[in-house]
């Protein structure tokens, strides 16, 4: 291919445009409820990140990756190899301008819907109707709509469970204290038990079942330790207790929400950056071998430039996000910001692991409103959950647009 | 611009502070009522009026809050409690210093006469009055553990043993008043004027405790459901 070498650096500057710009502003909401609770500080919020959705794009990413690149359109009807390339180079074009634009008026959008919606256009004008596939697409819409109820389901069942073994106690700080580890232990081997599951093809590490759940235990259990002697510091204030009684035990969930941001971190560099890939990965696998459709391995360092682009972007614009985030949501106790994140976390790597690409932001979305359906949240805005909802339905036929948009500029320019 | 993220935004203001903000100065407002009736009977007229204006200066700052919370209050948001019973239990929370600050107002607007009953009966009066609101403003300070646990739970247990104290004490306002009222109507030498105002005075302070009371059957719907 004689452009090859063009589309390829095309590809990468357009995907590290896109991941930038998830890193810019998701990175702050995936984060919020442990940020905006004040359970963790900017500073280590932003560190986190920067590590664990490296770590997430990296280990847990490929999965997502492969669905965005061949789920979602039958590459096999694709006219010729430059056409898909188009295809792929206009949908992370628009995925990346419509980040961008939502971002600066504040319009809460999805970066998963984007690309899905623009793949979707592309593959209507690119390359005909016959070249979506639909059956998929419905099961990616679909998963839409469960995945925030599966975070509420779980989220409210979290929030229960907590006033049910700590809060509703006669001794609500020691039992803080003794159960605490517990919930991480919990996170920590489900999260590394889906991550591990089907080995990690891409970093040549096949593990069995058994060695699975071995490691996974062993993942637990150091997670556990290490927030036993984090709660083991949470020092008594009895001022601040004889104002409000829960406030110690409430900071006693502080040093937990530190794993739950891991935690959120990790899933939704697994499931974000991989959208933004997604497309990258195809357009390389294309100049490589010439061919469409042709199975070929994810190369780590795809995986690796998400990874970057989204610390890139956090670096640049993300914390300012953050920063508004932490200082903000006075309403949220870290109780809660634990219970919503450690819902939304479960729900987003479980969704990765499946290959569906979900959008974060729903999720967390949907799992505070699963913790106020509890009635553990002050109050909640159903305008903004509204206007969500809303964005999330315009942003499909947006996406669309713009990918045509994109696609018929690049035809045009390099097929003349 | 560039700095908002959605997940800030569906957290709207939680109306439980202010409430709480709200009690605490009805709560000081009602507290200045026993000195009113201390400066009448040392008929010290530059602490009376000093005190009417405390009066007036707290029901206008817990009138601020109050408006500020309903003006945050929108049908939109989700809350553990109803709408409704929130801006109900808020109103009758006002009420209490309305009550007050009429009980100022009356004092100021002749010379009264004392009778000696009075100077006798209505301190304690007065005091007991002060004490269902602060029982109240206990109950109201427990709201943001109730938020902890839902509305259930043990902390309902807590709140029901200061309420059932405040009924208490309301029943015994209410004593005092049929005895407060017993003597103004068998009082053959006080003048017309001065028996209205003592009838209007010995009514709107038993308000306190009667708003207080309703405070706390408010609270009791909060947690019924």
């Amino acid at each position: 291919m004689e452009l090859g070498f063009t589309f390829l650096l095309l590809a990468i500057g357009f995907a590290l445009f896109m991941t930038w710009g998830v890193g810019a502003n998701d990175v702050a909401n995936a984060m919020g409820t442990s940020v905006g609770s004040g359970a963790i500080t900017i500073k280590k919020a932003i560190l986190i990140a920067g590590i664990f959705e490296f770590a997430g794009a990296v280990l847990a990413g490929g999965h997502v990756t492969s669905t965005i690149r061949k789920g979602i359109i039958n590459v096999e009807s694709v006219p010729s190899p430059e056409v898909l390339i188009f295809g792929m180079l206009s949908a992370l074009l628009a995925a990346g301008t419509w980040l961008l634009i939502a971002s600066y008026f504040g319009w809460p959008v999805s970066t998963t819907h984007t690309i899905v919606g623009a793949l979707v256009g592309f593959g209507m004008v690119g390359i005909g109707m016959q070249a979506v596939a639909w059956a998929k697409v419905a099961g990616i819409v679909a998963s839409w709509i469960i995945s925030p109820m599966v975070g509420a389901v779980i989220a409210f069942l979290l929030t229960l469970s907590l006033r049910r073994f700590i809060l509703n106690t006669e001794q609500p700080l020691v039992n803080a204290r003794r159960y605490g580890p517990y919930y991480i232990f919990v996170m920590g081997v489900l999260i590394a038990l889906i991550t591990l599951f089907k080995g990690l093809k891409h970093l040549k590490l096949e593990l069995t079942g058994w060695q699975s759940l071995l490691v996974a235990l062993i993942v637990g259990g150091l997670i556990a330790v290490v927030g036993r002697v984090l709660i083991s510091r949470v020092r008594v204030d009895p001022e601040a207790d004889r104002d409000f009684q829960f406030a110690t035990v409430e900071r006693v969930f502080a040093p937990l929400c530190v794993f739950t941001a891991c935690s959120m971190a990790f899933a939704h560099g697994s499931n974000d950056v991989a959208n933004g890939i997604g497309p990258l990965a195809a357009v390389v696998s294309i100049v490589q071998t010439g061919q469409v459709g042709q199975e070929s391995a994810l190369p780590l360092w795809i995986l690796v430039l998400g990874g970057g682009g989204i610390v890139i972007g956090l670096a640049t614009l993300g914390y300012r996000v953050m920063k508004t985030i932490g200082t903000r949501i006075t309403e949220l106790t870290p109780s809660r910001g634990f219970c919503a994140e450690l819902a939304a976390a479960t729900t987003v790597v479980v969704a990765s692991r499946l290959g569906l690409p979900v959008s974060t932001t729903h999720i967390i979305v949907g799992a505070v409103l699963g913790v106020g359906l509890a009635r553990g949240i002050a109050a909640i805005d159903l305008r903004v959950v509204l206007g969500i909802v809303t964005s999330w339905v315009v942003t499909l036929p947006i996406g669309a647009g713009l990918a045509a948009f994109f696609f018929f500029f690049f035809k045009g320019v390099f097929l003349g | 611009m560039w700095a908002r993220s959605p997940v800030q935004g569906i957290f709207g203001r939680s109306p439980f502070k202010p409430i709480q903000e709200h009690m605490r100065l009805v709560d000081a407002c009602a507290g200045e009522a026993p000195s009113l009736f201390e400066a009448l009977a040392a008929g010290d007229k530059r602490r009376l009026l000093e005190t009417k204006e405390r009066i007036f200066d707290l029901e206008h700052e817990a009138d601020k809050v109050k408006n500020e919370i309903r003006a945050h209050l929108p049908k939109s948001l989700f809350m553990p409690v109803d709408r409704r019973d929130l801006l109900d239990l808020l109103n009758a929370q006002d009420s209490i210093a309305d009550s007050v600050q009429d009980v100022a107002g009356l004092l100021i607007l002749k010379e009264l006469e004392i009778p000696d009953y009075m100077k006798e009966l209505m301190p304690a009066y007065a005091a007991r009055n002060v004490d269902a609101a602060h029982q109240c403003k206990r109950a109201i300070d427990q709201l943001d553990e109730l938020l902890e646990l839902g509305f259930k739970g043990r902390q309902v247990d807590r709140v029901e043993e200061i309420l059932a104290e405040l009924s208490c004490i309301e029943s015994e306002t209410d004593g005092q008043e049929i005895e407060l009222n017993r003597a103004l109507v068998c009082d053959e030498g006080l003048k017309a004027g001065d028996l209205l105002i003592w009838w209007e005075l010995v009514w709107r302070l038993g308000d306190v405790a009667d708003y207080s009371q309703d405070v706390g059957d408010r609270l009791r719907l909060l947690m019924a459901r």
